[in-house]
């Protein structure tokens, strides 16, 4: 166990180097450059025998990874926002090959005005591209979940790639404590990579990425949907051994004080760390809250979350990204058709777009409102409108 | 979390702000303590105004927003005062330190409505004197040390010891260099 004190971005260049991959692709774009940019470093030090191959956008980057794992190697990538965005063709490619690449997508708005801050709209516009999304709340759960994302990605009942993502500067540039492994703790957790099919196997030729026509193309999405529904029983295989190793152990998600709780709600990553203060803070005054954080977005842990917020009278769903939808959130989507209809009544917030402040006088605000809302005591106008902004001038 | 400690930094971008934030937390880190150091990024360039942040704690910090009321502010750079509110949220009983060649009472009277301590250092003079060079956020960082006392003054300077040894490992005359600036910065803050 060793004690440290790093950035997120620090803490994912070191795990990405600790477990020496074998090609890093990599273009930089705010708040992600400083992990190609630390790890770069580790390889003029000669400190990783990584080959990392500076690219002229994001989508050769993606590009290269995939060439670099299906000849069997290793590979790995981070970006942001509009650089995910330019991504998203070959995102797709990379899942449908089942190609088993890791990145860390280090979160922030999406072009449209022009913003470098944090929010979800980046991970959320990809997220139907069949990677598992993991969320982390803090530096060192991206650490954990990249030094996880490995094992998970390659176990043949997923071949996955994975996407760690991680709040941009809230968690990538904020210098927070941290417990790190030893290199030969990480390397013996990881692995070797060992892949069943790759492109410089001259004993077994295979191709990658043929056309697929009608006939055979929608069993094989099939199979593709069918490993995203496997890899939930994936990541709480290796989330329990990285339990055994570290004392860390890790869910699809976690409740926090929620089992009797009358209000919850449900966030992804920095925002927990935030709320479960105000948690502990009203607790403390006894009244009934809690929340949920999502730790794997995809696949959506619907069993996992049916179960955690059964008892529960009202759900906030917190999503930072605005889906554009008229009818909330990605995240509130996902609750609802987990729910089907059935248990607590859901609401959802749409809040801390391009970086606006979360407080936990926010968080207080929206339980406040959750109160009014069992009491009956909101505004007849406002009842039915369960499609909510949290912090906004309006 | 009545014991959290947060510090606000106003300064200039090009100043250290960030390195001297981040730096706290080290040296806080070293001493056992939970620690944030985190920057608020607006549009980078030299001489525009930046903000960074610290929280120091014996216990986790999950607080992942940013500091609006915080204990003591530090004021990098003085023209500042004319167009950033740095008291904004300040709690009466912690303290401001700001940048300046003028006396806490002249400074004081420019921060019209703050009732709590108001010091100053001048770290100009300091940095130019011994680092033959404008570097004003190291002297601010003891001074900070000075002014909250989260942690002994003998404690603090073996730490920064430690970090630039590590920090100028290629470039050792900066190590001597600042940690005289850190030394006689501990004795010139005015105004305790």
């Amino acid at each position: 166990m060793i004690k440290d004190r790093l950035s997120g971005n620090e803490a994912v260049a070191l795990a990405m180097k600790s477990m020496n991959m074998d090609v890093m692709a990599a273009f930089p774009i705010t708040p992600s450059t400083e992990i190609p940019q630390y790890f770069s470093q580790f390889v003029a030090d000669g400190a990783t025998e990584t080959i990392f191959v500076p690219v002229e956008s994001e989508h050769s980057a993606m590009s290269a990874c995939i060439g670099a794992q299906a000849a069997g190697a290793r590979s790995c990538t981070a970006t942001s926002s509009c650089g995910l965005a330019l991504m998203n063709e070959v995102l797709s490619v990379a899942s449908s090959l089942r190609l088993p690449i890791t990145m860390c997508c280090v979160t922030r708005a999406l072009t449209g005005p022009i913003n470098i801050h944090n929010d979800h709209s980046d991970a959320m516009g990809v997220r139907d591209c069949g990677w598992i999304q993991l969320y982390a709340e803090n530096a060192q759960e991206a650490y954990d979940n990249y030094i996880m994302a490995v094992r998970i990605a390659e176990d043949p009942k997923a071949l996955l790639p994975v996407m760690v993502c991680q709040d941009g500067f809230i968690t990538s540039h904020a210098v927070e404590n941290i417990i790190l492994l030893a290199e030969d703790e990480i390397r013996k957790f990881a692995g070797f990579y060992e892949p069943e099919n790759y492109l410089f196997n001259s004993r077994e030729k295979v191709a990658y990425g043929p056309y697929d026509s009608p006939v055979y193309f929608m069993e094989h999405k099939r199979q593709q949907a069918q490993a995203m529904i496997d890899s939930l029983e994936v990541i709480n295989a290796v989330s329990q051994s990285f339990g055994d190793l570290t004392g860390r152990y890790y869910d699809l998600l976690e409740a926090y004080r929620a089992e009797d709780a009358d209000r919850l709600l449900v966030v992804l990553g920095s925002t927990a760390g935030t709320a479960k203060q105000v948690v502990d803070e009203l607790r403390k005054a006894g009244e009934k809250v809690g929340l949920i954080k999502i730790r794997a977005f995809r696949p959506f842990p619907v069993q996992a979350l049916v179960q955690a917020l059964g008892n529960a009278k009202i759900v906030a769903v917190l999503d930072k990204s605005e889906g554009m939808s008229a009818n909330g959130g990605p995240l509130f989507a996902d609750v609802c058709a987990a729910l089907g209809g059935r248990g607590p009544r859901l609401v959802n917030y749409i809040y801390g777009l391009g970086g606006r402040d979360v407080r936990p006088l926010h968080i207080k605000e929206v339980f406040e409102h959750l109160k009014d809302d069992i009491e009956g005591k909101t505004p007849a106008a406002k009842t039915a409108a369960n499609y909510r902004y949290l912090a906004v001038r309006e | 979390m009545s014991d959290m400690l947060e510090i606000r930094w106003h300064g200039r971008g090009g100043q250290g702000v960030k390195t001297a934030a981040l730096l706290l937390a080290d040296v806080a880190f070293n001493t056992g303590k939970y620690v944030q150091g985190f920057p608020e990024y607006g549009p980078e360039r030299m001489g525009a105004p930046v903000t960074a942040y610290n929280r120091i704690c014996d216990e986790v910090i999950r607080d992942h927003s940013n500091i609006y009321e915080p204990d003591f502010v530090v004021v990098v750079d003085e023209t500042l005062l004319k167009s950033v509110n740095v008291i904004k949220g300040l709690k009466p009983e912690g303290a401001i330190l700001v940048n300046t060649d003028q006396g806490p009472e002249k400074i004081a009277a420019k921060l019209k409505g703050y009732a709590g301590k108001v010091l100053t250092i001048d770290a100009r003079k300091i940095s130019e004197e011994l680092l033959g060079a404008y570097f004003p956020n190291m002297p601010m960082l003891a001074g900070v040390i000075k002014m909250s006392r989260v942690m002994d003054e003998q404690v603090f300077l073996d730490n920064m010891n430690i970090s630039l040894k590590h920090k100028f490992a290629s470039k050792p005359q900066m190590i001597t260099g600042n940690m005289k600036v850190l030394e006689r910065s501990l004795g010139e803050v005015q105004g305790l």
